[in-house]
């Protein structure tokens, strides 16, 4: 039934977003805390 | 430079706090919404979009707000507190995905539901309006200028919209009614939803809700290093520039 | 020394803005022409006579609205060329007048533009607000639409193009600020214009909300602009 392929196309591109939104906040959150001390950090 | 303590990422206690709940309370979603809970009675199985349409629908129209109040409280703030702009910018980002993902996801299900992919109703065309908004607003940001400029730009922009989306909304509603839409085109349907349903549902905003709050707090903080990691730059450069001109 | 007043200091700017545009004839010779040929276009594109007719005040708008761009990229190209903005704001001169000045200017200049596009449609698409019964209904709800709908792109027009004047942004970015932005307007404005040329069967008393609706729009960005185009300018 193309009901189940809409559903799983929903769902795959919903969480593949989210997935990729989330993964480049951790990588770029990684790589530029390398480069700024702990103390400079507003929130630390 | 001696060697510093860097705690590795964004994250804070409090930032993983939601970070739990959202992976939490998504898997639920997920398993819930696909496989445990039932069809809806009118609308079978495409109800289960709706687990994931209507919440990031909530935390788009969220996002937008959070961008509206984050920059006035930059413009009319005593400080200016580049936090702010920072923050408008930050949930500015998410919004503009969560309200692609909205807008894809009530396409598929319009298309299961009324059979076709798109509407003229008046929400869903204030909706295409608003996402379109959003992209002029992030690409207002992208222009050059010193943090502060982009700060005061971006909030003017953002607090006109306030204005102009609520006259677009009226416009467009107005334009609609000469039209005479039957109300079968609805957006939500009648679901009349049993207590299972109706907790995958809440869960479902929940859960985005928490993940909205750690993207915002991480990207915000991502910003705030980027600034710095920035002006540092810029004053290693400015620093060589004053050596080169000294005399030997 | 006394201060000029709010009104003789807009005036003076919209006055120079105009007569920069008289001597050096940009918009007469390059955005006229250009709305023209837009006009054209649609009949090559869209082949139908009858749909011509029927849908004239919303091509009228679409080509006024295309070439709205080009006007105010103009306006504010010859202010940012030698720094005469910024040499103005320094020199003390209100910003608020600054806004009305080239809000009148840009408004005068789009006023003209206007005039011609309905002459052309008159020609190409036949459309008249003036049918045969010569009632003026329809024309003066024609007149107070364009007053209307031209002073709110003004003001619209002036607010955002001075946003992005001194950034070194692409030009591509003020249709899309500004398109979302202008919906009221063009809704508005279509919906009248058909109303006063009785397309499609469209009757003169439903288009009197419409220019309602272009009246707050104006009212909302006439203010707004006075608000916050200060801000903008000064860095």
């Amino acid at each position: 039934m193309k009901d189940v392929g809409f559903i799983a196309l929903t769902y795959v591109i919903t969480f593949g977003v989210v997935g990729a939104l989330v993964a480049t906040t951790l990588v770029a959150g990684r790589r530029l805390s390398d480069h700024v001390a702990d103390e400079d950090k507003p929130w630390t | 430079m001696g060697s510093q303590a860097t705690r590795s990422g964004v994250g804070t206690p409090a930032t993983r706090v939601f970070g739990v709940i959202a992976t939490l309370a998504l898997g639920w979603v997920v398993v819930g919404g696909i496989f445990v809970t039932p069809p809806d009675v009118v609308q079978g199985e495409s109800v289960r979009i709706m687990y994931v349409h209507v919440p990031t629908a909530w935390v788009s129209y969220l996002a937008f707000i959070v961008t509206a109040v984050a920059s006035a409280g930059y413009l009319f703030g005593r400080r200016h507190s580049l936090g702010f702009d920072r923050v408008a910018g930050a949930a500015a980002q998410v919004g503009v995905s969560f309200m692609a993902l909205t807008l894809i996801s009530g396409s598929l299900w319009g298309r299961l539901t009324w059979g076709t992919f798109w509407e003229w109703d008046p929400r869903l065309t204030t909706t295409a309006f608003l996402f379109v908004t959003y992209l002029g607003y992030l690409a207002v940001r992208g222009l050059d200028g010193t943090p502060a400029q982009r700060a005061k730009r971006s909030a003017i922009v953002a607090l006109l919209a306030v204005f102009e989306i609520p006259l677009v909304h009226f416009s467009v509603v107005l334009w609609r009614s000469l039209h005479q839409e039957a109300s079968v085109l609805s957006t939500d349907g009648d679901i009349k939803m049993d207590d299972l349903m109706l907790f995958t549902l809440l869960v479902g905003v929940v859960g985005f809700t928490a993940l909205f709050m750690w993207l915002v707090s991480h990207r915000q903080r991502v910003m705030a290093l980027r600034d710095i990691v920035e002006s540092r730059r810029i004053d290693v450069a400015m620093a060589e520039r004053v050596a080169e001109g000294t005399p030997l | 020394m006394s201060h000029p007043s709010l009104g003789s200091v807009a005036l003076a700017i919209a006055g120079k803005d105009l007569r920069i545009e008289w001597r050096s004839r940009v918009v007469i010779n390059q955005v006229l022409p250009f709305s023209g040929l837009v006009m054209v276009m649609f009949a090559l594109a869209l082949d139908d006579d009858a749909m011509l007719q029927r849908t004239a005040g919303g091509l009228v708008w679409l080509a006024t609205l295309f070439s709205l761009f080009m006007i105010v990229q103009r306006s504010y190209a010859v202010d940012t060329q030698d720094g005469a903005l910024d040499a103005m704001r320094v020199a003390g001169v209100d910003m608020q007048a600054m806004f009305l000045g080239k809000s009148l200017a840009l408004a005068a200049q789009l006023f003209v533009l206007e005039v011609v596009l309905f002459a052309v449609a008159m020609v190409l698409y036949r459309v008249s607000p003036l049918p045969d019964e010569s009632t003026l209904a329809g024309f003066v709800l024609l007149v107070t639409t364009v007053i209307c709908a031209t002073l709110g792109l003004g003001f619209v027009g002036t607010l955002y193009g001075g946003l992005i004047a001194g950034a070194k942004g692409r030009d591509s970015l003020l249709p899309l600020l500004l398109l979302p932005v202008l919906a009221p307007v063009l809704l508005g404005a279509t919906r009248a214009t058909e109303s006063a040329l009785r397309s499609g069967g469209a009757v003169v008393a439903e288009g009197w909300p419409w220019v309602a609706v272009l009246v707050v729009f104006a009212g909302v960005f006439g203010v707004g602009g006075l608000l916050s185009f200060g801000a903008l300018i000064e860095e």
